[in-house]
């Protein structure tokens, strides 16, 4: 590694002193990301507006042997954004173009800091929509999506950013530019594209990444169903799969995440219910309304207290209301509060409640419970006081338990937060030393130095990791949430 | 040295023997059911690793929508199990009637009509276990819906024709089938009519489980779900088509789509190869294609075109790079499968050199 002030006089010959940050106040919006447990204050910060400049960022941290990590809103839930210490910050939000809109073609070209729902808002003039719908949609990016394959609430029907992802230009981390994929839904050769979806920041830079798009459905058809214990409404989930019907969203929510939607935004759920379902059918008017029909049987067999009908778009919007606002909505039960991310097969979802439940009461930690139902997604919110002591370790040991049912059940660490910095140490709990050691020659074959987004996903990477206490600024104001 | 030169196959019958036999030959080629012939004929001096034996589902919870099945085993097993719980692979891997097998499927990156609905063969592949050039045997994914842990080994094995690693097993994402289908046959007057009516359907809130052209101009389109919605939904197609058609329902109707791939060649004489397209590149490609005596349909709504080409393969791998368009030969006289502009080889190479370093398998 040459000195910093090599380095950074090197960077000052490409950016402009607005666009080089290396003063205290202007790293420190730069030293987090959504999972505000960790932060780091870099070296320095590019905010570069041009491919080229990514370019020649990349390539000069690669001369200089300097780690960096690209970013977009920073709102990565898994720490996938952290700084490294002495690294670089490269900041893409300006490269926020949609280079083109094809609707003949369904496609859309996009540079990394586009905001996710900017694409949809492009595209619906031609009726056409971007699908994968993480809760920070507003805010975060498409970058940031293709780096950690985010999901979102329709993963079971319409997949994850990579089912959307047909081609990306990208800069490898030793400043080579490389396209893959294409224009086409189909390929040839090793999927590149779908390899470098869900890289966690390690393979270098994304400049630019060609989307598909989805016909917007012709109608939507949503009900809500109380119960009396969350069991049931896991149960009803698997019903509706059993009969061959195709949600496009089914979300759990149970009493403590109901009662918090409830006192934020008056979403009207039924207050005493102990559990909530809201199912959504999506596609051509005629079908959907035949599939609807088999749907509402087969929830008022399933033990539901009571059932609602969506009956127009306002009552849907409000069904969906509470079910979005949940997680800002907890962050005023606790000042803290953790949140996994874990999967189980959807039908193992009632034994993986009961033991959450069964794990909060032995160690007298609240849970609320918020999940995508249709893919087996759960997301505990595990609440604690950062101020006290031990309580933040208390929760993520808590954190931990949970992950490790989820394995047991046959899930996965992550359904679409990515491993990050917080679940590296899970890695080996869900894959074996030979596992690891494939991808860690992947990782070294595009990155001998280990200079881009060092010390994420893998277990025994360096990490830096300072606790801070309270929920992100925006998480507090409604904008983004941790799921 | 021809193929007849070839060291004698092996016949693993569990993955511990796929694993000993990796190690202890120097050069292997996996093969499947042999239906993608071109995938492994084209090597002299590999040894063929058949892993026809190691087949059978090993996990299946048709209320998971997912199954998980060892590597050899055949589509047509597969297909009639899932076909049991209403349930199919959605995206009709193509060649199951002549023997071909899941791992055969992923490892060439094949898809069918149903492609263009939910996705191909690697938007449904979840998770799998391999054999590396080292010998390791590898898991990647995993077998629930939604994963985002680790690097996406799965993805990155579709289309890897046996040049990365040998799969022994494989976990997919299953979606309950329609309960009935039907289908329009609208023959438009020409290909750039036809090209034209599929730009506007992409735009349209129709959703088709098969969208097929033919040069001529016919368009193909399969509508799924209840019976009884048909009459109407056909009469709305035809509206927005602006052209009335042919209508199929029953069994003729499924006999259309079951034959739709493979295009039929003589595999003594003509490759047949799939080319990835864009209704944009499909004008240029479908003259040159025409003029060069090829025969030609296109499939997954015009995202694949299946060629017959009856000339050498390097005036084939011309004509791609000329159009800027890759390709990947399934049968024919033996070449090496990719041809034409194949994107990201920077990349593949480190991949290649990362799982395969001292060349175990064919080279790209």
């Amino acid at each position: 590694m040459s000195s910093p002030s090599t380095f950074l006089a090197a960077l000052a010959r490409v950016f402009p002193a607005n666009r080089l940050l290396d003063s205290e106040a202007g790293l420190a919006p730069f030293e987090s990301d959504g999972l505000t447990a960790f932060s780091t204050k870099p070296l320095a910060v590019v905010i570069p507006e041009t491919r080229d400049e990514v370019i020649a960022a990349v390539r000069l941290c690669h001369a200089h042997a300097i780690p960096f990590v690209a970013r977009g809103s920073g709102t990565s839930l898994s720490g996938g954004s952290v700084p490294i210490a002495g690294g670089l910050v490269i900041a893409l939000n300006r490269l926020n173009r949609i280079l083109r809109l094809d609707p003949a073609q369904r496609i859309a070209v996009v540079e990394p800091g586009t905001i996710n729902t900017a694409v949809s808002r492009a595209a619906a003039r031609h009726r056409l929509y971007y699908a994968p719908d993480p809760s920070s949609q507003q805010i975060c990016t498409i970058g940031g999506n293709v780096g950690f394959n985010a999901g979102g609430a329709h993963c079971l029907k319409y997949g994850m950013t990579s089912n959307h992802v047909l081609g990306l230009t990208v800069v490898l981390p030793d400043g080579e530019v490389v396209e893959m994929g294409g224009e086409s839904l189909e390929n040839v050769g090793p999927d590149l594209t779908g390899l470098y979806v869900g890289h966690e920041g390690l393979f270098g830079v994304v400049l630019e990444i060609t989307l598909r798009l989805l016909p917007m459905p012709e109608c939507y058809r949503t009900l809500l169903a109380a119960y009396d214990r969350v069991e049931d409404a896991g149960e009803a989930v698997a019903r509706v799969v059993a009969a061959g019907l195709l949600p496009g969203a089914m979300e759990i929510m149970d009493r403590l995440a109901i009662e918090a939607a409830e006192a934020a935004v008056h979403c009207g759920y039924p207050a005493d219910a102990n559990a909530i379902l809201i199912v959504e059918l999506e596609g051509e008017q005629r079908g959907v309304a035949a599939d609807f029909e088999r749907l509402k049987e087969l929830i008022n067999a399933s033990g539901a207290r009571e059932v609602r009908v969506a009956r127009d778009n306002d009552e849907r919007l409000l069904f969906w209301k509470g079910r979005k606002s949940a997680f800002s909505a907890v962050g005023r039960l606790s000042p803290d509060f953790l949140v996994q991310d874990g999967v189980v097969p959807r039908g193992k979802l009632g034994v993986a409640l009961r033991e959450i439940e069964a794990l909060s009461r032995e160690r007298g930690i609240r849970v609320a419970n918020v999940f995508h139902a249709g893919d087996g997604n759960l997301h505990p919110l595990i609440l604690y006081n950062g101020r006290e002591p031990g309580a933040l370790e208390r929760a993520e040991a808590m954190a931990g338990d949970i992950l490790r049912l989820c394995l047991r059940l046959g899930g996965s660490i992550t359904g679409e937060h990515g491993v990050g910095l917080e679940k590296r140490t899970y890695m080996t709990d869900m894959f074996t030393p030979v596992d690891l050691e494939v991808m860690h020659r992947i990782h070294r074959a595009l990155d001998p130095l280990e200079l881009s987004n060092r010390g994420k996903m893998f277990p025994d990477g360096a990490a830096p990791a300072l606790h801070r206490h309270g929920a992100h600024p925006l998480e507090r104001a409604g904008i983004i949430s941790r799921e | 040295m021809n193929p007849a030169d070839s060291p004698p196959a092996l016949e693993p019958r569990t993955v511990e023997e796929v694993v000993e036999a990796v190690r202890s030959c120097p050069q292997v080629v996996p093969v499947g059911g042999g239906t993608k012939s071109a995938a492994t004929t084209g090597v002299a001096g590999f040894a063929p690793l058949r892993l026809g034996g190691l087949a059978g589902i090993l996990e299946y919870d048709p209320a998971e929508y997912t199954f998980t099945a060892l590597a050899g085993t055949p589509l047509r097993a597969v297909a009639a199990e899932l076909a049991r719980h209403g349930q199919y692979l959605p995206f009709d891997p193509p060649f199951g009637a002549a023997g071909a097998t899941l791992g055969g499927t992923v490892a060439t990156g094949v898809s069918g009509p149903g492609r263009q609905r939910y996705g191909g063969v690697r938007d449904f592949i979840l998770g799998l276990r391999f054999v590396s050039g080292l010998g390791e045997l590898v898991r990647g994914g995993g077998k629930v819906v939604k994963n985002a842990a680790g690097f996406d080994l799965p993805k990155l094995m579709v289309g890897s024709l046996g040049r990365l690693g040998v799969m022994v097993e494989l976990t997919f994402k299953v979606f309950p089938e329609p309960r009935a289908y039907a289908t329009l046959r609208a023959d438009l007057p020409s290909l750039d009519a036809a090209l034209i009516a599929i730009g506007r359907l992409n735009g349209s809130p129709f959703d088709l489980e098969g969208l097929e052209l033919d040069p001529a101009g016919t368009l193909w389109l399969r509508l799924g779900g209840a019976a009884g919605t048909f009459d109407d939904r056909l009469d709305q197609l035809e509206r927005h088509l602006g052209a009335s058609g042919q209508r199929f329902t029953g069994e003729g109707e499924g006999a259309f789509w079951s034959g739709r791939v493979p295009l039929a060649t003589d595999a003594s004489r003509d490759l047949l190869v799939k080319v990835p397209v864009t209704l944009a590149a499909i004008p240029g490609l479908d003259a040159a294609l025409a003029a060069a005596g090829a025969t030609r349909q296109y499939g997954a709504g015009a995202h694949v075109a299946w060629v017959g080409w009856p000339r050498p393969a390097e005036e084939l791998d011309r004509l791609l790079q000329t159009h800027g368009l890759a390709g990947m030969v399934l049968t024919g006289p033996a070449v090496q499968p990719l041809l034409g502009r194949v994107r990201g080889e920077g990349f593949r190479r480190r991949i290649k050199a990362a799982l395969d370093p001292a060349g175990r398998f064919p080279s790209f």
